[in-house]
């Protein structure tokens, strides 16, 4: 598989639909449909292509697979890119949901529409970009470049205070992002280097340096992740943004933060990781309580999810951190089913929102008198958010609370409370929108999911459910290179002359 | 040694120089024989002159020193005097659309900046105190005139007496400066001064040389606290003036300061670099802060440069041959950023006249979408967003500025560009989220190919970068 780079022609695919859609004159109806079928059939190949990445994946190596590496900037950095069991699946959830993103928008997004959906495909290269690269400028330059399509999305599609939104979003993550890139310079000089699969396996910086190391790079995923205290951009960025934008953030943009820690600050920085762990346990605990709460007094729909993304994100932090196998692969997994998860809900109210144009609670209520098969769809997600054994969210936040039982009971019974407070918020949201009777004569003439809509939703569906069934199809995939990760970290541990409660848990 | 000076000095080191004298000559006879009308020949033959010159400079450059080692021409004056010509000669192309509308027919104007270029390029070559001096003085009494050249305006005027006024004031701090550096080394040229210092630290004479000498370089990059003129010129000059004065006069400058600080100071590296640091962290921080209430675009570009000097000092407070290579690119990368985003500014024309107000952009996305578009991808450059120019730029400064241990400046400028992120991306949303006020006039021809040119650098330099790396690293090699 290696001789035909099929990271970069994933990465790329995106960018020659943007050429085509660049080919197409004119304004009127006709041309819009053809930018959208041509966006769509792009990231429709584009996800088919990157199955072939899962085909050719091997469950078993623990490394790097698929390497790319070229010259680019003579010997300061690379361009090198490769997936590794950690990394694979967000490829995947990328490219997967991109195709539904496009469909959401098929019909919301009449006002320049070619540029939306140049932005679109140029954001999808950039996800696929940062989960692929294995340079660390590499990975710098996706990472950040991503905040332009996303700045434009949310700053010229998006709702009444979208000028607001798209600056505090753009904003609050370039200062995350730079603190980040100085620690990278700073990493260059000690190691050399900034080849990524050289620093987890060779390089080992000094404790102190570690400390600051780790505190630069937290700052970066703390941002994007988010995290309490620094999580206020994304209620105000998902509120404001288009449907399709809110998806993007929620499923893919935010892992990028769980991605960052399990790919550089757990095992590059071992010792400081180990020493922040009570720090990150205390912000992932107020995270899982308070933004519950907070997500209970919300009047807006997608401000309320936006808080319980929050608190979701809470466990995965939390997984992280416990640095134990149920842990790590907990929060991957909890990741990717929040990706399916919130996508999902964010395109469910993008089905309302579309029909009525307003997204406060108190606007709905009885839908499933008239639209009995959006109360299934928007059913199964509210179930699966919560956590309901059966759906994929369940495994994420079982395996996380198992694995930060073994390192500190108390961070696992109060990140408990947390399941019953999502079980409160998102059922309460629920019957308000969904059950009741249905009052609003604005609301009497609703109609039911048409075609697209359920073929957006289909799929989400079947997938919540299977993994929720079936989640080894996820962990075969992580186990191999998450036991490295987690050997890798002891050893680091060990070296350092600290005891690690936790080194002798990783059985699997 | 009376022989020496009797004979007759190289001249191939000097031919572009040479060249570009003898044209501006030449067409100031034309001018003033031909009159009024003769202005387009005299642009025309102005940036063949320049572009003539660059050739030489690109294809055959004639290393070496002349006129007992005071001239220098090496790969550092190379590279730096190309990007010099290309702000020159794209200044002159600008300015002609504008000539044409606003009647600002004036045949001086080409020759005028023709000159400075001359000035620029000595200050580039120059090796020794008294030619660097001479080159400054040829660029700046060029550049003064050039700043009143619409004298029916009272601004242009004031903006002139102004630039005139702080601009001689330096120019007495500089030589005030160089007179101490002569007085405790005892030499002028700068391999002489070299080989006095021996010592790890300066006298204390000797700093007070250098700082009144930098305090004079400093008014020429508008480092702060030196900067106060620029606003005001910048605003008041007629706009292909400022953008001229954005360009090529901050490269040349610039490389001068590099030069000087590098060769004949390298010695005491630790006496100067805490005043570049001072320098480089005040630039940035008011280059950031002071930009975000303005209202005039021409400020805002003046803020944005001052902001960016500071950056770049930023490298040249590292001292290493690193930092050196990242100044290089990041001057490479402001030059093309600065003539892109004055290309746009020159086109703000309506049937009224030229618009200067950044609310004036508002919904450019709507009704010229690529010149909205070329614009935002320079406004992200400066932010210094990745992939774009600016970003490299930055990340070189910074990377040396690392490794040279100023971990502190390095923070303090990522977030001071985190601040200037803010007034960048103000001008990107009024393009694109607000709505259309009204239309600009079609874009001239020179206009589009500037912008297209710059913005095509400063976008796709990411593809292939290995051109220009290379010549900053060759360019900063021959200083060390």
């Amino acid at each position: 598989m290696n001789d035909w780079s099929i990271l970069s022609i994933t990465t790329f695919l995106p960018l020659v639909g943007v050429f085509f859609i660049l080919l197409v004159r004119g304004d009127d109806p006709d041309a819009k449909t053809n930018i959208r079928r041509v966006a769509l059939i792009t990231t429709t190949f584009t996800f088919i292509t990157s199955l072939f990445i899962w085909g050719g994946f091997t469950n078993e190596n623990p490394g790097f697979q698929m390497v790319e590496k070229y010259n680019w900037f003579g010997d300061t950095f690379t361009y090198h890119m490769g997936v590794d069991g950690i990394s694979m699946l967000f490829v995947i959830l990328t490219t997967f949901l991109m195709p539904l993103c496009i469909l959401a928008s098929w019909e919301s997004i009449q006002d320049r529409v070619k540029e939306y959906m140049i932005a679109f495909l140029v954001l999808e290269t950039l996800m696929i970009g940062v989960f692929c690269a294995l340079d660390l400028v590499l990975f710098y330059v996706f990472f950040e470049a991503g905040l332009i399509p996303m700045f434009l999305i949310i700053g010229v599609w998006g709702g009444p205070r979208r000028v607001y939104a798209s600056y505090k979003f753009f904003l609050y993550t370039l200062l995350g992002s730079v603190l980040m890139l100085a620690a990278i310079m700073a990493m260059y000089w000690q190691a050399g280097t900034l080849d990524i699969p050289t620093l987890l396996n060779e390089s080992e910086f000094p404790a102190q340096m570690q400390t600051w190391l780790w505190l630069a790079f937290f700052a970066s995923f703390a941002v994007k992740m988010p995290m309490w205290p620094v999580h206020t951009w994304l209620p105000d960025a998902h509120v404001e943004a288009p449907t399709a934008g809110s998806v993007v953030l929620a499923a893919i943009l935010l892992k990028m933060g769980g991605y960052g820690f399990l790919r550089f600050s757990l095992p590059m920085f071992p010792i400081a990781s180990d020493m922040f762990a009570p720090f990150i346990f205390t912000l992932s605990i107020v995270a899982i309580i308070y933004t519950s709460l907070v997500a209970l007094a919300q009047e807006d729909i997608k401000k309320l999810i936006a808080y319980s993304s929050v608190a979701h994100m809470g466990f995965v932090t939390m997984g992280i951190f416990s640095a134990n196998a149920q842990g790590i692969e907990g929060a991957i997994f909890m990741m990717l089913a929040h990706g399916l998860i919130s996508g999902a809900l964010f395109l469910c109210v993008g089905v309302i929102y579309d029909r009525m144009h307003t997204r406060q609670i108190s606007a709905y209520g009885g839908l499933v008198n008239n639209m009995p098969r959006y109360a299934v769809a928007f059913m199964i997600f509210t179930m699966a958010n919560v956590g309901l054994p059966g759906t994929a969210g369940f495994v994420g936040e079982f395996l996380t609370m198992v694995g930060v039982f073994q390192v500190n009971t108390w961070v696992a019974f109060f990140a408990a409370t947390g399941v019953i407070l999502s079980a409160a918020y998102a059922l309460f949201l629920y019957r308000r929108v969904v059950f009741g009777a249905l009052e609003k004569e604005s609301l009497k003439s609703m109609l039911d999911l048409n075609a697209r809509e359920k073929l957006i939703l289909a799929p989400l569906i079947i997938l919540t459910i299977f993994f929720g069934f079936y989640p080894a199809a996820v962990l075969d995939v992580t186990s191999a290179s998450v036991d490295a990760l987690i050997s890798n970290y002891n050893a680091a541990l060990d070296a350092s002359g600290l005891a690690h409660a936790a080194a002798a848990v990783s059985s699997h | 040694m009376t022989a020496e000076l009797l004979a007759m000095p190289d001249l191939m080191p000097v031919l572009p120089e040479i060249l570009l004298i003898i044209g501006a000559m030449v067409l100031l006879m034309v001018g003033a024989f031909g009159g009024e009308k003769s202005t387009p020949l005299v642009t025309g033959i102005c940036v063949a002159l320049l572009t003539v010159a660059g050739l030489i400079l690109l294809v055959s450059p004639h290393y070496g020193e002349t006129f007992n080692g005071a001239f220098v021409q090496d790969a550092f004056s190379q590279y730096l005097k190309v990007l010099v010509l290309i702000g020159s000669g794209f200044a002159i192309a600008m300015s002609v659309a504008y000539a044409r509308s606003q009647n600002f027919d004036r045949f001086e104007y080409p020759i005028l900046i023709v000159i400075a270029t001359v000035g620029m390029m000595l200050m580039l070559s120059a090796n020794d105190l008294i030619s660097m001096y001479l080159g400054i003085e040829l660029q700046s009494l060029a550049l003064y005139v050039v700043a009143a050249i619409n004298r029916d305006s009272v601004r242009s005027t004031e903006a002139g007496l102004k630039y005139f006024v702080l601009g001689a004031l330096s120019s007495g701090m500089l030589l005030y400066g160089m007179s101490f550096i002569y007085g405790f080394t005892g030499h002028t040229d700068f391999a002489g001064i070299a080989s006095a210092l021996t010592e790890e630290r300066a006298s204390l004479g000797l700093v007070f040389g250098i700082v009144f000498m930098l305090a004079g370089i400093a008014f020429k990059i508008s480092a702060v606290p030196f900067h106060m003129w620029t606003p005001d010129v910048y605003e008041g000059a007629p706009t292909p003036v400022t953008a001229f004065f954005a360009a090529a006069p901050k490269v040349a400058a610039f490389g001068m300061l590099i030069r000087v600080l590098v060769e004949p100071l390298g010695q005491v590296t630790t006496d100067w670099q805490q005043i570049v640091v001072f320098i480089a962290i005040a630039s940035m921080g008011l280059g950031a802060f002071a930009a975000i209430g303005q209202r005039n675009i021409k400020r805002l570009m003046a803020y944005s440069s001052i902001g960016n000097m500071g950056y770049a000092l930023v490298g040249l407070a590292a001292g290493t041959e690193a930092g050196i290579e990242g100044v290089i690119v990041f001057m490479t990368a402001y030059l093309a950023m600065t003539l892109g985003a004055f290309a746009c500014i020159l086109s703000m024309r309506r049937k009224e006249g030229m618009v200067e107000e950044i609310s004036d952009l508002a919904g450019l996305s709507k009704t010229n979408l690529p010149m909205a578009v070329l614009l935002a991808v320079i406004m992200f450059s400066l932010t210094g967003l990745p992939p774009l120019f600016g970003f490299f730029g930055k990340f070189y400064v910074f990377i040396a500025a690392v490794e040279a241990g100023l971990v502190p400046l390095v923070v303090i400028g990522l977030v001071a560009s985190v601040v200037a992120a803010y007034y960048y991306l103000r001008v990107i949303k009024v393009m694109f989220f607000d709505d259309a006020t009204g239309e600009f006039l079609p874009m001239s021809g020179e206009m589009k190919i500037v912008l297209g040119l710059s913005s095509a650098v400063v976008g796709l330099f990411f593809i292939m970068p290995e051109p220009i790396m290379n010549a900053a690293a060759n360019a900063a090699s021959v200083l060390f």
